[in-house]
């Protein structure tokens, strides 16, 4: 009975979505602000990457806002776990296979490596701070599953988290002080497509990238630690 | 190319199909990983970069960790 009814209110809800998605005009554009990012977002935030123009230039604001949603969610997440902790019986660490480990020591500069480039480079190629720091997130996962008797320091990455956070509302109250607008570029644009251009939009997304690297892999921290 | 994307796009739905019907919750975990990379794929394909790695990383690889440690914590298999 109950799948029944769950059934018909899932029909439901497909033929009103149906119904309403035949009259958008499939790939054509619906606003005209898209329009006006790709013709003018190069020059005016001068950030190669227009994504990246858009995200952390025109709508930087928007950016501290998903910033601090994923601060509030790692650190509900770390209250949950550290409230839980201690109830399960801890287990014994086993090593890794041999193979594992190195291969985990071996990627892992690596890719800590690689997300560096990503968010260093946020404003000339495709990815930015928040996908260099989930890299670097996924790094430290992978040391987790080779050498499992390291740890994250929970101070160094706490501290880590506020500093780049605070180095985010900083580069924001500067811009305040510049020109009366919050977060708006106070440093040359410079030449585009090179790595020192595009304003603070490479400051801002080195410290996304810190921030996002530092809580996911606190994130992955907390669950291994507590769940061990 | 759009052939490709089709496969990729049948493949796509049924670990997705997988991913509900399997009671080992780990298969399930490792199916809906699948879904997760072969729509970073997509992305790709559709000429999207930035989501592209941000399904990658979080989607394919940070997720499916945090389920697997949180069934390692709980029961492995659905009754």
């Amino acid at each position: 009975m109950r799948t029944l009814t769950s059934l018909i209110l899932l029909a439901v809800i497909a033929v009103g979505i149906g119904f309403a998605l035949t009259e958008v005009p499939f790939g054509t554009p619906k606003t005209e602000v898209g329009g006006y990012y790709l013709e003018h977002g190069r020059e005016e935030t001068g950030a190669a990457n227009t994504v990246t123009s858009v995200v952390v230039g025109y709508r930087a604001f928007d950016t501290l806002g998903e910033v601090t949603v994923l601060f509030v969610a790692a650190l509900g997440l770390g209250a949950v776990l550290a409230a839980a902790g201690g109830a399960g019986a801890r287990r014994e660490v086993e090593p890794a296979s041999l193979v594992l480990r190195t291969g985990a020591i071996l990627l892992f500069p690596l890719l800590v490596l690689f997300g560096t480039y990503i968010f260093l480079h946020g404003h000339l190629t495709p990815g930015g701070g928040f996908q260099g720091g989930a890299v670097i997130a996924s790094a430290c996962l992978l040391i987790y599953l080779g050498s499992r008797e390291r740890i994250i320091s929970r101070v160094g990455r706490t501290v880590t988290e506020s500093l780049s956070g605070l180095a985010f509302v900083l580069i924001g109250l500067i811009g305040l002080a510049f020109s009366a607008q919050f977060l708006s570029d106070f440093l040359p644009k410079g030449t585009l497509n090179t790595l020192f251009s595009a304003g603070v939009i490479p400051l801002i997304y080195v410290a996304v990238g810190f921030k996002v690297g530092a809580e996911l892999g606190g994130v992955i921290d907390d669950m291994v630690k507590e769940t061990r | 190319m759009i052939v490709i994307a089709a496969l990729l796009v049948a493949v796509m739905l049924a670990a997705a199909a997988a991913a509900l019907v399997f009671r080992d919750l780990l298969s399930a975990v490792i199916a809906s990983c699948v879904v997760s990379l072969i729509a970073s794929i997509l992305f790709l394909l559709l000429q999207a970069p930035d989501v592209a790695m941000a399904e990658a990383s979080i989607g394919a690889a940070l997720i499916t960790a945090v389920f697997v440690i949180a069934i390692r914590r709980t029961e492995r298999y659905e009754e």
